[in-house]
């Protein structure tokens, strides 16, 4: 049995494979060999609450609800492989679901991180950094002066 | 790592339905046997309907009590409900050896105010035996069921039940309106038991 993997490391490419393109993981899932697999919880679509901070400091609030969708598959060696994606597509989720089992083998995972999961986190690093740059731009300072009354 | 887990329902929405309305048939009429409508595998020592019984009731404001631990890890994945240690806290209990199991006083009874705070338990027993009466003589008699949901009263022998049970069961009546209600599960059979429900031994 191999050793389960670092949660930090699966915690980022599930978030990765989650904001990635299905259509992009479509074409990628083609080119791999799958293990014998079976579905343990079809794709179902639910809501979950998004909470945020205001400030990212101040009080817990509830941002509104979103909806989620979900599946898990297994191999025959038990691993579990799940998918989490924001959105009604469930076939997004499956693609997650399988890239997760995948690359929870170490010689899959040798393989897939550098072929497809760091050139995705590069690219959604880059968008969010264009997004953030167009978001400054636009920033207003206000200034309060005393006024002597 | 995990061993590999069995998968709930084929089609979630339909079945979980389906179950619901069985189990709420059986309450509905004690001493009746309802059979599970379709193919359904639960892991070991839990029979099919008491699989199918728990995805379709449990969920994460269930707590659970499992005699068993066995059948825990997939409990957990596919109901999400939490697990207890204290038969008393919990408001289902699995029981699958009917003859190692805790009293019945020993799980939530419900408070007065709020009687439907109680537990739920669902007891496998080895099979019933609705038609031993005629033909075998009057040892497999089965005891007399009667009380609400119940025309008269019907027989039905229960296999499998420890020695002493049916006195403790009319121990449970004796705190009406609080109380536990039965779900006894034979394969993929259930046979409802409410607090409402009176069984002689005849």
């Amino acid at each position: 049995m191999t050793q389960l993997c670092d949660p930090a490391q699966r915690r980022h490419w599930l978030g990765v494979l989650a904001q990635a393109s299905p259509v992009e993981l479509e074409q990628h899932l083609a080119r791999r060999a799958l293990p014998a697999l079976h579905w343990l919880r079809r794709p179902e679509t639910g809501l979950m609450m998004v909470r945020g901070r205001a400030g990212g400091t101040g009080a817990q609030f509830n941002l509104g609800e979103v909806s989620v969708t979900r599946c898990a598959v297994q191999d025959d060696a038990g691993r579990l492989g799940v998918g989490y994606v924001r959105g009604r597509v469930g076939r997004h989720a499956e693609l997650v679901a399988l890239f997760d089992l995948l690359l929870q083998d170490d010689i899959q995972r040798a393989d897939l991180l550098p072929a497809l999961i760091e050139p995705l986190a590069a690219r959604q690093r880059a968008a969010r950094a264009t997004a953030g740059a167009q978001a400054a731009a636009t920033r207003v300072e206000f200034f309060t002066l005393a006024r002597g009354d | 790592m995990n061993a590999p887990l069995l998968p709930g329902f084929a089609q979630p929405e339909d079945h979980a339905q389906r179950v619901f309305r069985l189990l709420l048939d059986a309450l509905a009429r004690p001493g009746r046997v309802q059979t599970l409508p379709f193919e359904f595998a639960a892991p070991a020592p839990l029979a099919p309907a008491t699989g199918a019984a728990a995805l379709a009731l449990l969920d994460y404001e269930t707590p659970v009590w499992l005699q068993s631990a066995d059948s825990a890890p997939w409990l957990r994945f596919h109901a999400g409900c939490p697990l207890v240690d204290d038969p008393a806290r919990a408001r289902f209990a699995l029981i699958d050896d009917a003859g190692a199991m805790p009293p019945l006083s020993a799980f939530a009874q419900g408070e007065p105010e709020y009687p439907d705070r109680s537990a739920t338990l669902l007891i496998q027993v080895a099979g019933f035996a609705p038609h031993a009466s005629t033909e075998r003589g009057p040892t497999l008699r089965g005891p007399i069921w009667s009380g609400p949901g119940i025309a008269d009263e019907v027989r039905l022998g229960v296999v499998g039940l420890p020695d002493g049970f049916w006195r403790d069961w009319q121990r449970n009546a004796g705190h009406f309106p609080l109380g536990v209600d039965l779900l006894l599960v034979a394969g993929a059979q259930v046979v409802g038991l409410p607090r409402t429900t009176t069984v002689r031994e005849a």
